[in-house]
């Protein structure tokens, strides 16, 4: 692989940019690998990546059926925190954000990870209680965070109406460490790197079911012909519950459209990321100059990557209110994308009734922000048969036990 | 130069001059005008900047397309950012100003990025940038945020109103050109109820440019009377200033009024978002005309062919004197046509088809044009303005064979069909290669809720350009879509037509086809974001094969105009790359809006005041006018505290906690959740419901329940009281009120439908007034009531009563471990009784309190609060509420959650209470730290506090908490780390601080 820098760019400006090679390989598929991924997400890419780094597995495929970080990858608001409640969340988000940090050093390609800030308005007594307690709790656990007046959030995002009248702003968590990432450049650095070290990536292969012998994964057929691996990890989103019913099992997963908008661009006019939950909305506005704006999901499954208008109207009241500026901003394009929920709206990285066949999945409305550390998770488990302390509290077992890690306490919509 | 003609242009009117501003310049133009038509009248061609290198640039098109021509609009808090010049309407005192450049729009240092082109080709950014790390944050993220965005936005509150209409229809059509018009025509005939809308403030479209012949007589006249017959119908609407820009699924619609842009201070409503919900939907929404691929496409003075012609007659405004004319189809010559009609020079027309064109080029011919066939563009000259160009061959690598000095290049690349809405809902293309475009697929169309075609597409937008095509396959789709609805009609026959016949379009992606290196990097794909050629070559090479790949690795189309001119040159080069062809790469997916709409007219009239519902009961303006501090609760506002003069918030609720405890405390309690739940089966929907037996509640008897999500959290409790043999009043949380109702009903509509109860909402019918403290009886006797003593009346128990005439319920209930009673009335009694009471403040020693003082009292009495001492992970074991789990019952919600493993584990955190051991308030949210660090380095915590609060009553700090095998540790002390390094310590107690004993309550 050819390192990317300032001076490669001069040297390929002198020749036309012709000595550019391709970003990732489109290879012949082998008829087996130690390890298939479907799913060439930002999650699947982010596996593999590690599975290589850390593991030093690299007979890898990952299975695209489309085109790489063409589903969720390519279509959230690019948000990166980690400041949640339940600790086995902010052990996984936090190692996340921190490998965020340095990762465009890591694949050598810059994916603008920007540490701008992210704040949670409190605009209900309950919201402040709820953040205190989330402030309290991230100190225990690492990860820096401040519980901030509504003078200070005032300095922080000057567009911001703290005065209400509806819903005044009583404070906010704050951290300053979250930020936001070029998301499109998360999957095409990981994709690279893996291509790099030899990994296949296999677009336009879509998976049409699960070979399996005696309770023990045996490989994948494909829009392509048979692939046949050791072992199978199913990264998939929205499709997880599709993917599962090929392997023998179900999973507790909903799959609904998530809606977020951008406006026009314009000149810089907010630094940092606000998300106000009460009033169900969150912005940022990106290097680009667009404000960002995501929103609600709909209340019905659906596969349509649509959505309902009335979410986008709910949403956009609810920051017109907020940052009463927007209102003479033009909305250019709004989009969908589905998310896996599961009840407990917490991710599910297990092992599956299938021996050797793995599943990553379940991240709903906040998966962005964990793909390197899902990743690192996740490959973690495949390398070794079990899931290491990151992974272990989302196993599957814990519908059955009981066990859940409810997020819903902190952040009460899509996050 | 640009210019006005005079005696031309159709829509301005001469005699009425306007006056505007552009860049704190005076300018003049006449009404009728868009903002750019005037803007070219008086030769200002530059407007803006782009994005990236900040080349100069000009007007491309004359509508909706236009990439180039925004600008800022207006003044203080009513600027617009990005405010497209091309659909501005002109107006006497029209303020606006070019957008990203610095210091000025003809000196723009911006421009230096222009000589670095070489080094910024897609995507640079993701390869450079990387090292050091922090110099992203610190240094070339804040530079290239700095340069991003176009127009600076104001920072105010917009003055203007939104508002949002509905629509119901039979049939919507989008356009309102003649396509549009017929179309509306045949529909409205057969009796359907029609709608028709128009982006433009006019109607008839491209066709009244070009003037075709219609039943023997002119399309002006035509496009008139059909307009004035339509409007003289009842059964049709037609809006102007009004785009259809999404089409949402089965069908539903929507539309964007732009009421008062077009006038300086018009009162009303500046826009106007339309909800449509249609039978039929038939868009007749155009095409859109496609620029050809030639070097230094993008500098002011090269325009769209139709532009150039619109601008012209439409407006009496031409681009240049010297106009050469470049196409690869027929229609681009009636531009040369137009203008060598109007006495400006067309030196030539480029025509790169080796064949040329048709019947048009002999008229051309006749008027003395030249036409060069099988030629091409090599390059642009000129960098502010078009100078000349350079003709070449178009086979070839664009040799130049001669120099030709003009002022002005009107391009066509073809026409697009806008086929946006048709794709938003699903509805598929077909590639034409004869048309050299995407077209609906007609077989695969957007569905209604009935699955069957909801949407039909005709005129231009369906692909058919000629006149002649364009009216019969509107009369024949309409016919059927009316069909669809069981209407008919004749009497809309099909006027008679002749176009002129054409010769067909050869694709032309590339001018020449063999064009160097050096020409590509300076030909434009997307004006606006500056991709060029070589970008999506180069995308191309690296492997960004997916046209959703080489679409956001070089941004090609994700300008404001959203690719409308972009998408297909780009999706062309892409696939020339690939060596594949245009429909096997496919095209990237249409989403909503057609064209950006203001975010105000999404929230409409939902602001300020009007931004949520606010619930209000019946004693709110009492409490407003006796010092309520507010708290939002769910929608409602509840009274915090009442603060008196001189008082601080804190003092406040210290004084109502201490006269509830010692005198008499009154709560407005109305926003209490009731639910009044009838029917024959309703003892054992509620034994379902709550995790306790209600069945067998007796008559006249409350009982406290508690009522679990399926996953066995504890998400409500309240007190049910039996009314009747079947009906029960469950009362729940004030927030969870909706929640609970939509829960009950959900259950009854999908699992107990056989069920025979029925659940009713009736929270807002009845105010509820808690009367709290020792002389509490004696104040409701007072009132009048009689049937209240403690043996008439014992705790958990209602009565009815009357208080001067009016009916009232007396419940015996008690949430703050005081003597209570509330007492329930209908709401338009409720502030007469508050009053009644409150007029007895003297005598009794009556004090009004909050939702504070409820919460102190109710944790010192060790009541958990939802919420509170619940956040949807805790269970009623967790609180020491086994007691309500009943175990008589075969099942209740929750139960089988209840029996999972980890629901009865010992390690479960157990409600306790707190004190601080030097009498200090623990702080909110605080955990209890138990022994080192967990694997993954997080300390391990052992409990925390849920509710934490000043006790009045007792004079020290009172909390609430979960722990760790809590009630096992009554007496030890823990550890609670607070957010400035210091460490509260503990000790572990009853729950239950103030009169354990219950001899309060039970008086």
């Amino acid at each position: 692989m050819k390192r990317y820098s300032s001076f490669a760019i001069v040297r390929e400006a002198f020749r036309n940019h012709s000595g550019w090679k391709k970003a990732w390989e489109s290879p012949i598929p082998k008829k087996k690998y130690d390890v298939v991924i479907v799913g060439a997400g930002g999650h699947g890419l982010a596996t593999a990546y590690y599975l290589g780094k850390n593991h030093g597995i690299t007979n890898v495929a990952v299975l695209e059926k489309g085109w790489l970080g063409g589903g969720n990858t390519g279509r959230n608001t690019t948000i990166i925190r980690s400041n949640y409640l339940q600790d086995p969340s902010a052990a996984i988000y936090e190692k996340s954000r921190s490998l965020y940090e340095n990762l465009s050093q890591d694949l050598n390609y810059n994916l603008m990870f920007s540490p701008r800030g992210v704040m949670m308005l409190a605009q209900t007594e309950h919201e402040v209680r709820g953040y205190k307690r989330t402030a309290m709790a991230n100190a225990l656990q690492g990860v820096p965070t401040e519980y901030i007046s509504p003078e200070k959030v005032k300095e922080l995002c000057p567009i911001i109406n703290i005065s209400g009248p509806r819903y005044p702003v009583l404070g906010a968590l704050w951290q300053a460490r979250g930020g936001t990432a070029r998301h499109d450049a998360v999957a095409w650095g990981y994709a690279r790197k893996c291509s790099d070290m030899g990994m296949h990536i296999l677009q336009q292969k879509e998976v049409t079911s699960i070979i399996s012998k005696n309770g023990r994964i045996g490989g994948v057929a494909t829009t392509g012909g048979d692939i046949l691996c050791d072992k199978l990890c199913i990264v998939v989103a929205g499709h997880s519950g599709a993917l599962a019913e090929m392997g023998g099992f179900r999973l507790p997963l909903e799959s609904v459209a998530l809606q977020a908008l951008v406006s026009e661009p314009i000149k810089p006019v907010m630094d940092v990321v606000v998300m106000a939950n009460t009033v169900h909305g969150y912005m940022s506005q990106s290097d680009k100059g667009e404000m960002v704006i995501g929103g609600g999901a709909d209340g019905y499954n659906n596969y349509t990557q649509r959505g309902s208008f009335h979410h986008i109207e709910e949403t956009v009241r609810s920051l017109v209110e907020t940052f009463p500026m927007i209102s003479r901003l033009k909305m250019l394009r709004q989009w969908g994308g589905i998310v896996d929920m599961t009840g407990d709206r917490s991710p599910i990285i297990s092992k599956t009734p299938l021996e050797n066949c793995f599943i990553n999945c379940g991240w709903g409305t906040g998966g962005f922000k964990a793909i390197p550390g899902s990743g690192w998770a996740t490959a973690e488990m495949v390398a070794s048969g079990e899931a290491g302390p990151l992974a272990s509290p989302f196993s599957l077992n814990r519908f059955k036990e009981g066990r859940f890690i409810d997020e819903s306490v902190a952040a009460g919509v899509a996050h | 130069m640009s210019s006005r003609i005079p005696g031309h242009g159709g829509l301005v009117n001469s005699s009425k001059p306007l006056t505007f501003q552009f860049n704190g310049k005076e300018l003049e133009g006449f009404q009728g005008d868009t903002l750019a038509s005037a803007l070219l009248a008086n030769n200002q061609l530059l407007i803006g900047r782009s994005f990236k290198y900040h080349r100069p640039r000009g007007l491309v098109a004359s509508g909706a397309e236009e990439p180039n021509g925004l600008v800022g609009l207006g003044e203080a808090n009513s600027f617009e950012p990005n405010a497209r010049a091309t659909t501005t309407e002109l107006f006497d005192g029209l303020v606006s100003c070019s957008q990203n450049h610095w210091p000025s729009l003809e000196f723009d240092i911006g421009y230096v990025n222009n000589y670095l082109s070489s080094l910024l080709p897609a995507g640079f950014y993701y390869k450079t940038f990387i090292h050091p790390r922090p110099a992203w944050k610190y240094i070339f993220e804040p530079i290239i945020r700095k340069s991003a965005g176009l127009g600076k936005p104001t920072k105010g509150k917009d003055p203007d109103k939104y508002e949002h209409f509905y629509a119901y229809v039979d049939v919507l059509i989008v356009g309102g050109g003649i396509s549009g018009l017929y179309s509306a025509k045949v529909a409205a005939k057969s009796g359907a109820r029609v709608l028709l809308i128009e982006q433009t403030p006019h109607l008839g479209g491209q066709a009244s440019i070009d003037n075709p012949l219609i039943d023997q007589g002119s399309i002006a006249k035509w496009i008139t009377e059909l307009t004035k017959e339509l409007e003289g119908m009842n059964n049709v609407t037609i809006k102007a200033r009004t785009v259809g820009v999404g089409v949402y699924d089965h069908g539903y619609s929507l539309a964007y009024e732009r009421l008062t842009d077009h006038e300086l201070n018009l009162n009303g409503s500046r826009h106007r978002l339309w909800k449509i919900r249609a039978k039929q939907i038939i868009t007749a929404t155009g095409a859109i005309e496609r620029p050809l691929s030639f070097a230094n496409n993008d500098v002011p003075g090269v325009m769209l062919a139709s532009a150039v012609r619109n601008y012209l007659t439409n407006y009496g405004v031409s681009i240049g004197d010297r106009t050469v004319v470049v196409t690869n189809n027929d229609d681009a010559y009636r531009t040369a046509i137009s203008l060598k009609n109007a006495g400006l020079s067309v030196p030539l027309i480029i025509d790169s088809r080796p064949s040329g064109a048709g019947e048009l080029a002999k008229t051309a011919r006749d008027l003395g044009i030249r036409i060069e066939n099988g030629k091409a563009i090599s390059i642009v000259h000129g960098k502010d303005r078009v100078k000349g160009i350079s003709l070449c061959d178009q086979v070839g690598s664009g040799t130049v064979l001669e120099e030709i000095s003009c002022d002005a290049v009107a391009m066509s690349g073809g026409w697009s069909p806008v086929v946006h809405l048709w794709s938003h809902c699903g509805g598929k293309l077909n590639w034409d290669n004869e048309l050299c475009a995407f077209r609906p697929d007609t077989q695969l169309p957007p569905t209604g809720v009935n699955g069957l075609a909801c949407l039909s597409v005709v005129g231009s937008a369906n692909g058919d350009l000629l006149i002649d095509d364009i009216l019969r396959v509107t009369y024949e789709v309409t016919l059927r879509v009316i069909k669809e609805l069981g209407l008919e009609t004749n009497e809309a026959p099909l006027p008679s037509t002749k176009g002129i016949k054409e010769n067909s379009i050869s694709a032309v992606w590339k001018m020449p086809y063999g064009a160097s290196t050096k020409l590509k990097s300076k030909t434009w794909l997307d004006f606006q974001n500056d991709v060029k050629v070589t970008d999506v070559e180069l995308a191309a090479q690296e492997g960004f094969e997916s046209v959703e790949h080489a679409k956001r690795y070089t941004t090609l189309g994700m300008a404001t105009d959203q690719g409308k001119l972009s998408n297909i040159n780009g999706l062309a080069i892409l696939s020339e790359s690939l060596h594949k062809d245009i429909p096997s790469v496919g095209t990237t997916t249409f989403r909503p809006p057609y064209s950006p709409i203001s975010m105000g007219s999404i929230a409409g009239e939902a602001r300020s005041e009007l931004f949520q519902p606010i619930r209000k009961t019946p004693m709110h303006d009492w409490h407003d006018k006796h010092g309520a501090k507010w708290e939002p609760v769910g929608h409602w506002l509840r009274p915090y505290c009442y603060v008196q003069k001189g008082e601080s918030v804190k003092q406040a609720v210290f004084r109502e906690v201490t006269a509830c405890r010692n005198k008499v405390g009154v709560l407005d309690a109305s926003t209490l959740g009731k639910i009044m739940v009838r029917g024959k089966d309703s003892g054992k929907f509620l034994d379902m419901i709550y995790t306790n037996m209600m069945s067998n509640l007796k008559l006249g008897k409350c009982r406290y329940g508690l009522i679990c999500s399926e996953n066995g959290f504890l998400i409500d409790d309240g007190v049910v009281a039996r009314i009747d043999e079947n009906s029960y009043l469950c009362h729940t949380t004030s927030g969870g009120a909706e929640n609970i109702h939509s829960m009950m009903e959900e259950w009854l509509q999908t699992e107990w439908w056989d069920f025979e109860v029925y659940v009713t909402n009736v929270t807002e019918q009845f105010s509820q007034i808690t009367v709290v403290g020792e002389n509490a009886r004696r104040v409701l006797e007072k009132l009048g009531c009689s049937k209240i003593c403690s043996d008439s009346l014992p705790f958990m128990g209602w009565v009815d009563e009357k208080v001067f005439g009016v009916d009232v319920r007396v419940y015996r209930i008690s949430f703050s471990g005081e003597l209570s009673f509330e007492i329930s009335v209908p709401s338009n009694k409720g502030l007469f009784l508050w009053n009644e009471i409150l007029s007895l403040e003297k005598e009794f020693g009556i004090t009004p309190y909050g939702t504070e003082a409820l919460h102190v009292m109710r944790a010192e009495k060790g009541f958990i609060m939802i919420g509170d001492e619940t956040d949807g992970t805790v269970i009623p074991q967790d609180l020491g509420l086994d007691w309500a789990l009943s175990k008589k019952k075969n099942d209740y919600i929750g139960k089988r959650a209840h029996q999972r493993l980890y629901m009865s584990n010992p390690e479960r955190w157990k409600l306790v209470g707190l004190e601080s051991t030097d009498g200090s308030v623990i702080p909110e949210g605080a955990y209890a730290i138990g022994l080192g660090e967990n694997e993954v380095g997080q300390k391990v915590t052992i409990g925390r506090v849920t509710s934490t609060y000043y006790s009045p009553t007792l004079k020290k700090g009172i909390a609430l908490g979960l722990v760790a095998y809590g009630p096992d540790r009554l007496g030890e002390t823990i550890q609670f780390p607070t957010l400035t390094n210091s460490v509260v310590e503990a000790k572990i107690v009853s729950p239950i601080f103030y009169d354990p004993d219950g001899f309060k309550q039970n008086v």
